[in-house]
């Protein structure tokens, strides 16, 4: 433990991140609307902060060490999302509260998409610009912006990544050096969100709609400046163009870089988690579209599949965009979107969930126990598209499953107990530690009538979610602590 | 021919033995001195001792005159290295080397002349391999040897009571099939050969070599026997380099079970298979043979190391209900020992080998040899050149050409078609004409007849 390095890069951090307070400064002073001052007045209080964490430990330059590492995951999500609620809790309107205001920012790191505030279409155009900008943020993980930024301040970021990168095969670097790895997906993370807002923009959004859905939409966030989410416009178009980038958002970066690299789209076809998740939305769309239409809920079969595939994708892919109240939806629907949100993205994606591959690898284990039954003698090797698997590997997925599970089934418990009924309890908890936004029951529009305890029980899951549960669990074990 | 030998291994010393019996000046290189000392008490040959590719040792071995230099050590890259030594210090003509690791066999184009000069590679492990999956997808058969790039098909085949043909002259086999060409080349009757004419009367428990395209050799076994069902539940004995290649090759078609008695290779195996069945166990342990279903079981093939534990385990496979047994035998004399017990067919990997190395010994333009019941008879598949006035063979009808005694031509291949031979067929310049030859010694004489002869008149 070196509490010097950890504070002087946490000052160093947030001295940083105030200046992403700057630009919501700019869009308010652009559009003349009354939200400039919080954000200046939250600038200068989180450089402060930062510069007088920074100052004292300015000179230790030592490497991060593994158990620093953690320290610095956990504790970056957790400062951020009070640092990034500063201006909410500011801010005249909307009125929130700090338990509102915390909420609502950790909710935008970590892309959850959750929102506390109703009524968005009144509200000042630079607090949506700061909602949206925060998801951006939190898309890629601002730490993986810090990896690539901080080497050149001289700290060893290898730690960092370990601790940060999701998906369960964390040792597939790209390229050699941490930091060109870090930047080259930054790179694709931002020419993504470019062309997205693009496509938006030609697709008839205006330019404030368009850049503030195509931050929500690359980073799987879920966040709109609309009430009425997606379905504000009523457009097939956007929902397409939507759908398009909601799923690009989802599949592993790293895919992205080989096939740009390469220029070749057989990255993809050769994944064998791509093919899961691909397969996987596609046979739930198929289910929900073929429901809606057997059951005739929308009584007509174009918009059964426009609203069928756009809920599916959108809740698979752990986004939460809406485009009508699917929590209303016939029969198994609702719980099975929701269910589909556990599976979540491909690992190296901006998507929450237990992550296609942990759930390709259960599947796979439990089918070897099968065969184990039928072949006592036989030998049997658990293998993602034809590479083996190693069994460490496996029993860190079933650990991280039963640690998932408890953390839910925990956080569920707490909910109840401060009075929620069992389906909200039960959908706030999914919709927050799969980092989706949405849930059912109560909390199938927004977050805003439940109690401040239970909000502070979903911050909780919404971090354990986003940092895949055995980052923060690590620091609750008592021989980490140990020297 | 003078040929060195690098390797006194299984393969090495088998091959030395083979050529040295048919009057080739052979060294035979290896580092242990011990294996060497044996091979020179048994036969005629010279043994040098030492590191394989090494340049002095090459010189020693004779390595300035030699015609061919066959790297057959343990390493593929000594075998790799010594070819490149022979071709750079000596310019040796012919250079034939060993290389298993298919990582190499994936890049032909880094066994040029200008890069790793081998004019010959030969993988033993794979020969064997093919020569398995080929029984396995033929059932009834206990060879089946492709010429002319598996154009057609070399078969032998047990006859049995049951089958049409048993108790009928040769010529009936036209007559019951129409359309359907072969010609059987020889039978063996209670180990002697026949020469097969029209009126020769087929007997049970025959062993009849017949010559058809892969297409009909199912319709053509099923004359001679009962025709088993195809094969579809196989099991494999051993895990090592065949057993491995053979399941990989065949789980994709078949369902197949692989025994690997090691469980650190076993666990490897599962790694590297797809649909295969990795069984951890002894193949000789009754009980998970029972387990494993063996009485349904189409085939089993014993494929370890262990010439023993491959037969004993074939035998109990047998005992317990396997359908087809098959094992492989590295001991000669254990061949001849399973002839007639109950495994049905004895897998040799030095006549197999054997084989594709003598291609390259023979003189004459000869595309393929195949070496048949323990290297006495042998079918080859050889080009014929010239015109009528420099070769005995070319513009002749079939009954005109003086074959030696035993041998017999099963059919001409030309160009893409296949002519089943009759004694009428006339011999075109660039046939493939296949021959079997019922006694290896008249092989002389064979290589003669093809020969290109200028002063021919």
């Amino acid at each position: 433990m070196q509490p010097k390095v950890i504070q002087r890069i946490l000052g160093l951090l947030l001295a940083v991140f105030s200046f992403t307070f700057l630009p919501p400064a700019f869009v308010g002073w652009y559009y003349g609307d009354i939200g400039v001052r919080p954000f200046l007045e939250g600038f200068l209080a989180v450089l402060i902060i930062g510069l007088v964490l920074w100052w004292p430990a300015r000179r230790e330059r030592r490497d991060l060490k593994l158990r620093d590492g953690f320290i610095v995951a956990v504790s970056f999500w957790l400062v951020l999302g009070l640092a990034g609620a500063i201006p909410l809790a500011l801010a005249a309107h909307p009125h929130l509260s700090i338990t509102d205001a915390v909420f609502e920012s950790i909710s935008g790191l970590t892309t959850t998409g959750a929102t506390v505030i109703v009524g968005l279409d009144a509200l000042p155009k630079s607090i949506l610009f700061y909602r949206q900008e925060l998801e951006w943020l939190g898309g890629m993980g601002i730490i993986v912006l810090a990896v690539a930024v901080l080497p050149m301040l001289g700290v060893g970021g290898m730690q960092l990544y370990r601790a940060e990168a999701p998906g369960p095969v964390k040792d597939a670097k790209l390229t050699p050096r941490i930091a060109e790895t870090a930047k080259a997906l930054w790179y694709i993370y931002l020419g993504l969100t470019i062309v997205c807002a693009l496509a938006y923009w030609l697709s008839g959004m205006d330019v404030f709609d368009a850049v503030s859905y195509s931050f929500a939409t690359v980073s799987l966030g879920g966040f709109a400046p609309h009430d009425a989410s997606m379905g504000y416009f009523n457009s097939p178009l956007i929902e397409s163009v939507a759908i398009i980038f909601m799923l690009l958002g989802g599949v592993n970066f790293s895919l992205h870089y080989y096939a740009l690299s390469r220029r070749s789209l057989m990255p993809y076809r050769d994944d064998a988690e791509f093919r899961t998740y691909i397969s996987v939305l596609g046979l739930l769309a198929l289910i929900a579209v073929s429901y809606l239409y057997f059951t005739r809920y929308f009584g007509n079969f174009g918009e059964d599949l426009r609203q069928g595939l756009f809920q599916v994708v959108s809740i698979g892919t752990t986004t939460g965009f809406t485009t009508t109240s699917f929590h209303h939806w016939p029969g198994f629907l609702p719980a099975l979107l929701l269910f589909a949100s556990f599976i979540g993205g491909c690992a190296g994606s901006t998507g929450g969930g237990i992550k296609v591959v942990r759930f390709v690898l259960l599947f796979k284990q439990g089918m070897r126990e099968l065969h184990r039954l039928i072949h006592p003698n036989g030998e049997f090797t658990v293998k993602i598209g034809r590479r083996p698997v190693d069994d460490r590997i496996i029993d860190a997925v079933w650990g991280f499953f039963a640690a998932y599970v408890a953390t839910f089934s925990l956080i569920m418990l707490a909910l109840m107990a401060t009075g929620l009924n069992q389906l909200t309890a039960f959908s706030a908890v999914a919709a927050c530690m799969n980092n989706l936004g949405p849930g059912l029951g109560a909390v199938g529009e927004n977050y805003a009538h439940i109690n401040p305890a239970a909000k502070w029980l979903l911050c909780l899951a919404m971090l354990f979610g986003r940092l895949e549960v055995f980052t923060p669990l690590v620091l609750f074990t008592p021989g980490f602590w140990r020297r | 021919m003078k040929i060195i030998v690098l390797g006194a291994g299984r393969v090495g010393s088998s091959v030395a033995q083979h050529l040295a019996s048919e009057a080739n000046d052979v060294t035979v290189v290896d580092s242990h001195p011990d294996l060497l000392r044996e091979l020179q008490d048994r036969l005629d040959l010279r043994t040098v001792t030492g590191h394989a590719a090494y340049p002095n040792i090459l010189e020693q071995a004779g390595g300035t005159d030699a015609e061919m230099l066959i790297a057959v050590t343990s390493s593929d890259e000594t075998n790799m290295i010594a070819c490149q030594i022979a071709y750079t210090l000596f310019r040796t003509p012919t250079k034939i080397a060993r290389v298993r690791a298919a990582e190499y066999l994936q890049q032909p184009h880094i066994f040029s002349q200008e890069s790793i000069p081998v004019d010959v590679l030969i993988a033993p492990e794979d020969l064997v391999t093919d020569y398995v999956c080929r029984l396995i997808e033929h059932p009834g058969a206990l060879q089946v040897l492709d010429f002319a790039n598996g154009k057609v098909s070399l078969v032998a085949v047990r006859a049995y009571y049951g089958g049409p043909l048993v108790g009928n002259e040769l010529r009936a086999l036209g007559e019951h099939m129409p359309g359907i060409q072969t010609r059987v080349a020889a039978i063996y009757r209670r180990g002697k050969a026949i020469f097969p004419q029209g009126d020769t009367i087929i007997e049970a428990d025959d062993e009849v070599f017949f010559i058809a395209s892969k297409k009909n050799i199912r319709a053509i076994t099923s004359e001679l026997r009962k025709l088993d069902k195809p094969n579809k539940r196989i099991i494999i004995a051993g895990g090592g380099n065949i057993g491995r290649r053979v399941a990989e090759k065949l789980e994709d078609r078949y369902q197949v079970k692989i025994i690997e008695h090691n469980p650190e290779h076993a666990r490897l195996l599962s790694e590297e298979l797809d649909r295969a069945i990795v069984l951890r166990g002894d193949a000789a342990d009754e009980q998970l043979l029972l387990e494993e279903n063996i009485d349904a079981t189409d085939v089993f093939c014993a494929l370890t190391n262990d010439d023993e534990a491959n037969i004993l385990s074939a035998m109990l496979a047998k005992r317990l209900g396997a359908r087809k047994v098959m094992s492989l035998v590295n001991r000669l004399a254990y061949v001849d020992l399973l002839e007639s017990s109950t495994i049905d067919v004895a897998i040799s990997p030095q006549q197999i080998t054997i084989g594709a190395l003598l291609t390259h010994v023979r003189r004459g333009d000869i595309v393929a040899v195949h070496s048949l019941r323990r290297g006495a008879a042998e079918a080859i598949e050889v080009v014929a050149h010239g015109d009528q006035h420099t070769s005995r063979v070319v513009g002749r009808k079939i009954s005109e050409i003086n074959l030696p005694k035993g041998t017999t031509i099963g059919c001409i291949v030309r160009g893409d078609e296949v002519i089943m031979a009759s004694g009428d067929t006339v011999v075109e310049p660039d046939d493939h004409v296949i021959l079997f030859l019922v006694d290896k010694s008249r092989i002389g004489d064979v290589e003669r007849l093809f020969a290109v002869d200028v002063t021919f008149v």
